[in-house]
């Protein structure tokens, strides 16, 4: 009897460990659902922060979190309604380049013919590191050369010419 | 040595012959290659628009419906194309009439209307179609490519070509009446 009393017990304590379980997993998931469905709407400073790397072809050269034409703010709306599904500004940046073209992204994306661009920029970089280099080279070794060119000692009792002006000096000190 | 200091020129002389030769070609090479993509680039950027009596190159489009529209599927039919966006104050101006005019001539099954939402938000797009009650095939122009190739300098501009393709007439801004877009279409329809 006492022994059916324990195992009674015991079961109930599984149900209750069980129930308490069940309704932690549905309290989580239910906040997680609050939580997916109701977000902090994405601040101006979030949706400048993707709209100055873009641009609007519409105004060139002005960067999209500035610009005043209701199309950039249409844009900027735009961006707000991707942040506040969740969307990356990766993701968003490559969804308005889809839409618009490679042009609107302030730098353009490694693919394509825009290799060409990086790599002259590279290679240009190094040429001009090899110049500079070979130019900076060339002119420490003239300024050393020029350094070592000693001008020779002159002892003025070897010198002729300042023996005589010598000479020269005491006869008129003598004269005088 | 003490001619070199007081004679610059004499220097970069020395300079340049102290540089390698497959240095200075290289860079000749690549400053080649870089003019001539300057060259390229300028050359398309001035290339002029399709002019009229020009055949329109091919382009296709999928409506915001997703319906994909060629330029080829209108062959014999002649062919409104009208780049307008929701932000163009014009646009709005002319909008009644072009779709007055698509439902005058959509019995006929002679002429297309087509739009092309240029640097547009789909979800403004479709405010304004809804707004105007337009009914012709509008589709967005993805990457810009329809316009591009059109060379348009603004919105709106309608492109109107006739049955054999070739482009027949540009209107850059609004249509300001019916009449107006009638006096058009119905010259080619003789």
């Amino acid at each position: 009897m006492l022994l059916k009393a324990e195992v009674f017990r015991s079961r109930n304590v599984k149900i209750l460990l069980l129930a308490g379980l069940l309704a932690l997993t549905f309290v989580l998931f239910s906040a997680g659902r609050v939580l997916a469905q109701d977000p902090q709407p994405p601040t101006d400073d979030q949706v400048n922060a993707v709209a100055k790397e873009l641009y609007c072809p519409v105004c060139e050269n002005i960067p999209l979190d500035v610009c005043p034409t209701q199309a950039c703010a249409q844009w900027r709306e735009l961006i707000r309604l991707k942040l506040s599904q969740g969307w990356s500004a990766d993701e968003i940046r490559t969804y308005f380049a889809q839409q618009y073209g490679d042009r609107v992204l302030a730098m353009p994306p490694l693919q394509g013919f825009n290799w060409v661009f990086y790599a002259l920029l590279g290679v240009f970089l190094v040429l001009a590191v090899v110049v500079y280099l070979r130019v900076v080279r060339t002119l420490r070794h003239k300024t050393a050369s020029t350094q070592n060119v000693t001008t020779p000692a002159i002892d003025p009792a070897k010198d002729e010419y300042l023996k005589r002006v010598e000479e020269e000096l005491q006869r008129r000190e003598k004269g005088s | 040595m003490e001619l070199d200091i007081e004679n610059p020129q004499e220097e970069q002389t020395s300079i340049r012959r102290s540089l390698p030769r497959w240095v200075i070609i290289l860079a000749f090479v690549f400053l080649l290659a870089f003019l001539a993509l300057i060259g390229i680039g300028l050359r398309r950027v001035q290339a002029g628009p399709i002019v009229i009596g020009q055949k329109v190159p091919e382009f296709s489009m999928v409506t915001f419906e997703g319906q994909p529209k060629n330029l080829s599927d209108f062959k014999g039919k002649v062919v409104v194309l009208n780049f307008w966006a929701s932000w163009c104050a014009p646009c709005s101006q002319e909008a009644a009439e072009l779709e007055q005019a698509w439902r005058y001539y959509q019995p006929g099954d002679q002429v297309v209307f087509l739009g092309v939402d240029y640097t547009d938000t789909e979800p403004e797009a479709l405010t304004y179609l809804a707004k105007y009650d337009i009914t012709y095939p509008n589709a967005p122009d993805l990457r810009t490519r329809i316009s591009q190739m059109f060379r348009i300098t603004g919105v709106p501009e309608t492109y109107v070509i006739d049955q054999e393709g070739k482009l027949t007439y540009v209107k850059k801004g609004p249509f300001t009446s019916l009449g107006e877009i009638q006096a058009v279409l119905d010259n080619l329809l003789k």
